[in-house]
């Protein structure tokens, strides 16, 4: 117990691993999938393969299922623990290539989610699965409660009816995490999330979206049209308990947001790393010590877009380290999510400005990154979602009350 | 005005000028404002002054060392931990406390007459005792291992009270922070044993200069080498409590490059001037003017080192930083309350997302600003390096410290900008961030 903000050493190998595969696998070919849309990168496959074998060896979960909170008993004491040797891995890959980690398979949004809520027994079903996340319609975003595909009991199955937009990786993965309405008339806690896997009847990719970045990774429309799912694929607890409200389903964003926050402060830190080395060889070196506005205003650029960098960065370990240490940590997810999502824009939209013709032209990734950040400020909760998530946590309001 | 305003006087200026002078003094009278005039006007004048130094006592070394002493260094610790240790807990609890029942109820009060009330300093040391707390135990204070994040924790809580008088009660264990941690056994020996009793000494560390772009290694102080010791020249601005300070550490050039030396304040060249600021005008700031100051060869602390003088500025930076969040959690404890009571269109102005969002925006900063000052200082006192840390833990104070303060007057609209509440005061302390060098150390 004593105050300390470094990454524990015995993550080095992992965190290592993962700058390997982003300088040797990702950063290769992320202009070559940038610029062919839709094609598949096989290159992933085998890479795919490398990391699940390093999920199942020892400490320190590397991607999306990593944030499993363990049941077994809190040992006293600090802990350094899966969460955030998850989001670690995922800033150094996304410091690789956003879109290509969004493609990982068995590495999607959904395996988070699965990973999140599932019993014992639906993890060792669907723990190997590459699972896509289906929540947003073509009638609603941010208000998640607006929920409007249906799910109805039928015997062991329920039926799925609707139609979901802005599934990542929805046309590559072979599972679907689809949130769906028991009774629309009960509200948010008729709202149940349900594996859906590739191939059940009644289930149909329908379309691919192009994209102003994460151009490698596919954003599907999946439509549902009495899609039978067996019942036993339903995640958390079957029943409406309204007092519970949307909390069963909302538990996978306390874990996902400081993920897609990782994602942000990777590739910002992509760009950070890009316009230092170009600003060095402009002959601008950046002093920590002198105030900005006594260095040039290109240093005094660079030394605000770290600094909001440091905190993106800090806030996301934060909330994974209290997920880590059994602490709720719905506001500091959300903080996280809106600091590291702003950040992210801003400082690889200014690392362009910086870089000039050299920053905007496609001979140097910065401009791909500046597109690619920007979703990170709007999936898994908008800018002002969390925002509203914050504010209505420190002004003690509710969703009625503060709109 | 399309750019720059070049304009100068012309005939109609000139007249409206004349006039201006004519009508001030029988307006005065007219409206029975003359003796409220001269009050303000001698309220003034008590706080504008011009002295020489303090000197109430003489420093002398009572017991001889032939080592200095140096608190232990914490272990590195290579993990993420925001958990304090329980000491730091019972620490911040009490200086919590303090800061809540002794330092808020007087923040407008010592902010009106520029100075922080003497019973305030005083219980600042016996009850909190803010400077024995780094001085190890064989100098007589209490010892224990080096903590920046305990100054950290500390500088926050104080300035969740009030940042003026928080300065005013730091700036003595800058002083003697620095002893610990760059004094050599001669030094420690004559100065420190002032610190640990309960009569202890004002005393400031001195590293502003009073120009535009201020850097804090570029100084226009200067040291010159004489064959007894240095001869000091130069102006130090916003120096706390200068006036009843018996002791400086002064930043000056020495060979071109900044050190730190201890000039006692009797000594002679030294003379006070007021300098009242924007706020933080509880710590009583002023000039020192140092005008062919002799001091002894002793006088050089830390051997004159560039790494010495480069922590010395990244510590206090930190401790401004740590001072800013504690302002800036004092801005949103406020706002908070006040956006749910006050009612407009019918309903409280928290339920509109304008309103709203700038509260979120608030915390998101404050709590990224926080973790970034609690990293720089737990890798100081891990022996990490922590220049880069420090200079961004500034950087977004100084950003979102004002922006903070600004939010919290925008936020009580016209209330905010009166005095019957405190935000205004925190507005104009919270702007000191950016400006601030030395005078606090963690």
């Amino acid at each position: 117990m004593s105050i300390s903000l470094e990454v524990p050493k015995k993550f080095g190998m992992l965190i290592n691993q993962a700058h390997q595969v982003s300088l040797e696998v990702f950063r290769p070919i992320s202009r070559k999938y940038d610029q062919a849309e839709h094609a598949y990168p096989k290159e992933l496959d085998t890479l795919a393969a490398l990391i699940d074998g390093m999920n199942d060896g020892g400490e320190g979960g590397t991607g999306a299922r990593g944030v499993r909170r363990d049941s077994s008993e809190q040992k006293p004491g600090n802990r350094n623990g899966t969460n955030m040797s998850s989001v670690l891995s995922i800033m150094e890959a996304c410091w690789g290539d956003v879109a290509l980690v969004l493609s990982m398979p068995r590495q999607g949004l959904g395996d988070a989610a699965i990973a999140s809520v599932a019993n014992d027994e639906q993890l060792a079903r669907f723990g190997k699965l590459w699972a896509s996340m289906a929540i947003t319609e073509p009638g609603f975003g941010s208000d998640s409660a607006a929920v409007s595909t249906t799910a109805v009991r039928d015997g062991d199955y329920y039926v799925l009816n609707g139609e979901k937009i802005f599934v990542t990786a929805g046309g590559r993965s072979n599972a679907v995490v689809v949130w769906a309405t028991l009774d629309k008339s009960k509200g948010r806690a008729a709202i149940k999330s349900f594996v859906v896997e590739k191939g059940t009847p009644g289930m149909e990719v329908e379309r691919l979206e192009h994209k102003l970045g994460i151009r490698a990774s596919d954003t599907a429309t999946i439509r549902f049209t009495d899609c039978r799912v067996p019942a036993a694929n339903l995640l958390g607890s079957p029943e409406i308990e309204v007092e519970q409200g949307f909390a069963g389903v909302m538990q996978t964003f306390d874990n996902t947001r400081p993920l897609v926050a990782g994602m942000a402060v990777g590739c910002a830190r992509a760009a950070l790393d890009e316009i230092e080395d170009l600003l060095a060889e402009a002959g601008v070196v950046v002093d920590y010590d002198r105030p900005a506005y006594a260095q040039s205003a290109a240093a005094a650029a660079y030394l605000q877009m770290e600094a909001d960098w440091e905190a993106a960065y800090l806030l996301t370990l934060q909330a994974t380290w209290m997920a880590d240490n059994r602490k709720p940590n719905s506001l500091q997810a959300s903080m996280a999510k809106a600091k590291a999502g702003r950040v992210g824009v801003e400082i690889t939209t200014r690392c362009v400005e910086l870089a000039g013709s050299l920053g905007y032209s496609e001979n140097s990734l910065l401009e791909k990154w500046a597109r690619d950040s920007k979703i990170l400020d709007i999936f898994e909760g908008t800018q002002q979602i969390q925002q509203l998530i914050v504010a209505r946590r420190l002004l003690n309001k509710t969703s009625a009350e503060l709109k | 005005m399309s750019g720059r305003n070049t304009r100068g006087r012309d005939a109609m200026g000139a007249g409206l000028a004349m006039l201006t002078k004519l009508a001030q003094a029988p307006l005065i009278d007219r409206l029975g404002l003359r003796k409220q005039t001269e009050r303000a006007v001698y309220e003034t004048s008590k706080a504008g002054f011009r002295a020489v130094g303090a000197a109430n006592r003489t420093f002398s070394a009572v017991q001889k060392r032939n080592a200095p002493a140096r608190p232990t260094g914490a272990p590195e610790r290579g993990q993420f931990d925001l958990t304090p240790t329980d000491e730091q807990k019972m620490i911040v609890e009490a200086t919590a406390e303090f800061a809540a029942e002794q330092l808020r109820p007087a923040g407008s009060a010592a902010d009106d007459a520029c100075a922080a009330p003497e019973t305030i300093l005083k219980r600042s040391i016996t009850e909190l005792g803010v400077t024995q707390v780094g001085i190890p135990d064989e100098l007589g204070g209490m010892g224990g291992e080096r903590s920046a994040t305990t100054g950290v924790l500390v500088a926050e809580a104080l300035a969740h009270g009030d940042m003026g008088l928080a300065v005013a009660i730091l700036a003595p264990a800058a002083v003697s922070n620095a002893l610990v941690l760059w004094g050599d056994a001669s030094q420690q020996s004559t100065y420190l044993p002032a610190f640990v009793g309960d009569d202890v000494p004002a005393a400031a560390l001195a590293i502003n200069e009073p120009r535009p772009l201020f850097d804090p290694f570029a100084l226009q102080t200067t040291a010159r080498r004489t064959p007894g010791g240095f001869v000091l020249d130069g102006v130090k601005s916003l120096v706390p409590r200068a006036a009843s300070a018996e002791l400086f550490v002064i930043a000056a050039a020495l060979d071109g490059a900044p050190a730190l030396f201890l000039v006692e304040s009797g000594t002679s060249g030294v003379t006070i001037e007021s300098e009242p600021a924007m706020g933080l005008r509880a710590a009583s700031t002023a000039r020192v003017l140092l005008d062919g100051v002799t001091v002894p060869a002793s006088a050089l602390l830390g051997g004159g080192s560039a790494d010495t003088y480069a922590d010395c500025i990244r510590l206090a930076r930190i401790g401004w930083a740590a001072l800013a969040c504690g302002t800036g959690r004092a801005v949103l404890d406020y706002v908070i309350p006040y956006v749910n009571e006050r009612h407009a269109f019918g309903e409280p102005i928290s339920h509109r997302q304008a309103v709203a969002f700038m509260v979120s925006n608030i915390a998101i900063e404050l709590e990224g600003a926080r973790l970034t000052t609690l990293r720089a200082a737990a890798r100081a006192e891990q022996g990490l390096s922590f220049a880069r840390e420090a200079g961004l833990a500034r950087r977004l104070t100084a950003e979102y410290g004002m922006q903070i303060g600004s939010a919290g007057v925008q936020l009580l609209g016209g209330h905010g900008y009166v005095k019957e509440h405190p935000v205004e005061r925190w507005y104009r302390d919270l702007r000191a961030i950016a400006v601030m060098e030395g005078v606090v150390l963690v």
